[in-house]
């Protein structure tokens, strides 16, 4: 599999949002990602998937395949969904230690840091913590693996 | 003077959100301050910052006299009796877990019923349900109708000689659902029950005269009636408060002490241990009096005119559900969009400047009720203006448009 590296990614969303000159066309954009990612099937949703923030909550799910890692996620406010569309784009398909060492700068810079900062009431912080523990749950795994041999 | 004139007072009103003029909407959470609250404040530690009742020196009296001075403002805020019926806390919060860690722990036992309603903010909940599980005793609950109003009928029906406590919540922050207490409270003494009002959202709103309601406690924060943060009013019977067990020990609350025992304070006093929030206190006077010159009939008046203006126009845009329509409300409007979550409400509102308050309010049983996650809440306070409540519906279309 033929997969970009994150910083790369980061710095074609940043890309992207240079584009918009105003808050209507960023969230448009946001709102659009979150509508487009695709619906998380039922039987994932289940409490052990879910973050669970004080207005909307996020439900993700990971696999780990051929070294790399999966993410799949789903939450009940589109413009949160959007924001976990941008991770999962940036995130999924990479190794355990991509995830686990990427900063996520990206965020600060298309200036959606404040919806980080709200801790308590979307649980995205919440989420990447989860996504960055998967990652280090698998890559355990993996080294197990590599002991055995 | 006019009341918007009174708008000129509160300089955060003049601020910018995201390159927009500010629309507060969200004083059902905190109100803003009018000037002669920030200047308290800041006249309080220019002037004469000294630790109260103890010093003999000028600082010291001059603050202890401004801190008792406030007391006597609450006590004619809210028609209290005596002066010592006033005891300061953190806010109606710490109020009623005041009430629940002295009068509860004494009074309440095996097998004792509590009576709250349905549309009860989490403190005053949980203050009781540690309170009954501590005691065995059970927590009875007052159903809600459609509406957003309190079923009376039903809460007669909890009475018994079982029921120790009725504690309820005057105005509904989630819905603004003014509730019958003067009912309420007639009805528990009949069985000898004893009544705690939580008045966080009805102090700012309307009249309160604990003396005619005949409420045994009543609890309200400092900080939604145009006061400071950190400081808020705990009324209690004189009788019911001489005769509780005290809350904290230290400083300030006691008599006498020896190693071997300790001889409480008269109150007030008995239940403000350590160094209580003294430039707040102060501060919380100038708020009072604030409200009192503006004059609560006037401020209703046009807080009434704002909530109907909003409701008519609210109720025109398509796919919006309102939640709480009592007969009888406080200007607070709650409401939902079909297939829309509140958050992403909240979020495009706040890029167009304007704060409204999003979520479960801290009442998600009354959320459970209704079936919904939670709501969007514009609340309404005097410096308010129908021009505000235009940007509110614009903003709103907008939104919509946005998320559909």
């Amino acid at each position: 599999m033929n997969i970009k590296p994150i910083l790369e990614i980061e710095k074609e969303i940043i890309e992207d949002f240079a584009l918009f000159d105003s808050w209507e066309d960023k969230y448009e954009y946001i709102i659009d990602m979150g509508k487009k990612l695709p619906v998380l099937e039922d039987e994932h949703k289940l409490d052990e998937n879910k973050i669970k923030g004080c207005q909307s909550t996020v439900w993700l799910v990971a696999s780990y395949n051929d070294g790399r890692v999966f993410f799949k996620a789903d939450s009940d406010a589109v413009i949160v969904k959007g924001l976990i569309s941008m991770l999962i784009k940036v995130l999924s398909g990479h190794t355990p230690t991509e995830i686990i060492d990427a900063r996520l700068d990206f965020i600060g810079e298309i200036g959606m840091m404040t919806h980080l900062a709200q801790t308590r009431s979307n649980g995205l912080l919440s989420m990447i913590k989860q996504m960055k523990n998967y990652a280090i749950a698998f890559q355990a795994i993996g080294s197990q693996k590599t002991d055995h041999k | 003077m006019g009341i918007l004139d009174l708008r000129q007072q509160f300089p955060i009103l003049n601020r910018m959100v995201k390159g927009k003029p500010l629309v507060y909407f969200d004083n059902a959470a905190t109100s803003q301050k009018p000037q002669v609250v920030i200047d308290a404040l800041t006249h309080y530690y220019t002037h004469y910052n000294a630790n109260i009742h103890r010093g003999i020196h000028t600082l010291a009296e001059e603050a202890t006299m401004a801190y008792e001075a406030t007391r006597r403002t609450a006590q004619e805020f809210i028609g209290a009796l005596h002066e010592e019926e006033i005891i300061f806390t953190r806010g109606t919060t710490e109020g009623v877990n005041l009430v629940a860690y002295t009068w509860g722990r004494q009074n309440i036992g095996t097998g004792d019923e509590i009576i709250i309603s349905g549309m009860e903010h989490h403190s005053n909940i949980v203050p009781w349900q540690i309170l009954c599980e501590e005691k065995g005793a059970v927590l009875k609950v007052i159903p809600v109708n459609d509406d957003g109003e309190l079923l009376i009928d039903a809460y007669k029906a909890l009475l018994s000689n079982k029921t120790k406590l009725v504690s309820v919540v005057h105005v509904s922050n989630s819905l603004g659902t003014v509730n019958p207490v003067k009912e309420i409270i007639l009805a528990a003494h009949q069985v000898g029950a004893k009544v705690l009002i939580d008045g966080a959202q009805s102090a700012v709103h309307l009249d309160i005269d604990v003396q005619e309601m005949d409420c045994d406690f009543f609890a309200f924060s400092g900080h939604k009636v145009y006061g400071p943060t950190g400081v808020g009013v705990l009324y209690g019977k004189k009788e019911l408060l001489e005769a509780m067990p005290v809350f904290q020990g230290g400083g300030e609350m006691i008599k006498e002490v020896t190693f071997e025992k300790t001889i409480y304070n008269d109150l007030p006093y008995k239940y403000e241990a350590g160094t209580p929030n003294i430039a707040d206190t102060i501060a919380l006077n100038a708020a009072l009096d604030f409200i009192k010159e503006t004059g609560k009939p006037a401020i209703r008046a046009h807080e009434e005119e704002l909530l109907a203006y909003a409701t008519a126009q609210l109720q025109a845009i398509p796919g919006l559900t309102i939640i709480g329509n009592a007969k009888e409300k406080v200007s607070l409007v709650s409401f939902i969009i079909k297939n829309i979550h509140p958050q992403d409400v909240g979020v495009l509102l706040d890029n167009q400047g304007i704060a409204v308050r999003t979520g479960h309010h801290c009442t998600q049983p009354l959320m459970a009720r209704f079936g919904i996650p939670g709501t969007i809440r514009a609340s309404f306070a005097l410096y308010n203006q129908k021009e505000e409540i235009d940007a509110l519906i614009t903003g709103l279309n907008k939104t919509i448009k946005m998320l559909s």
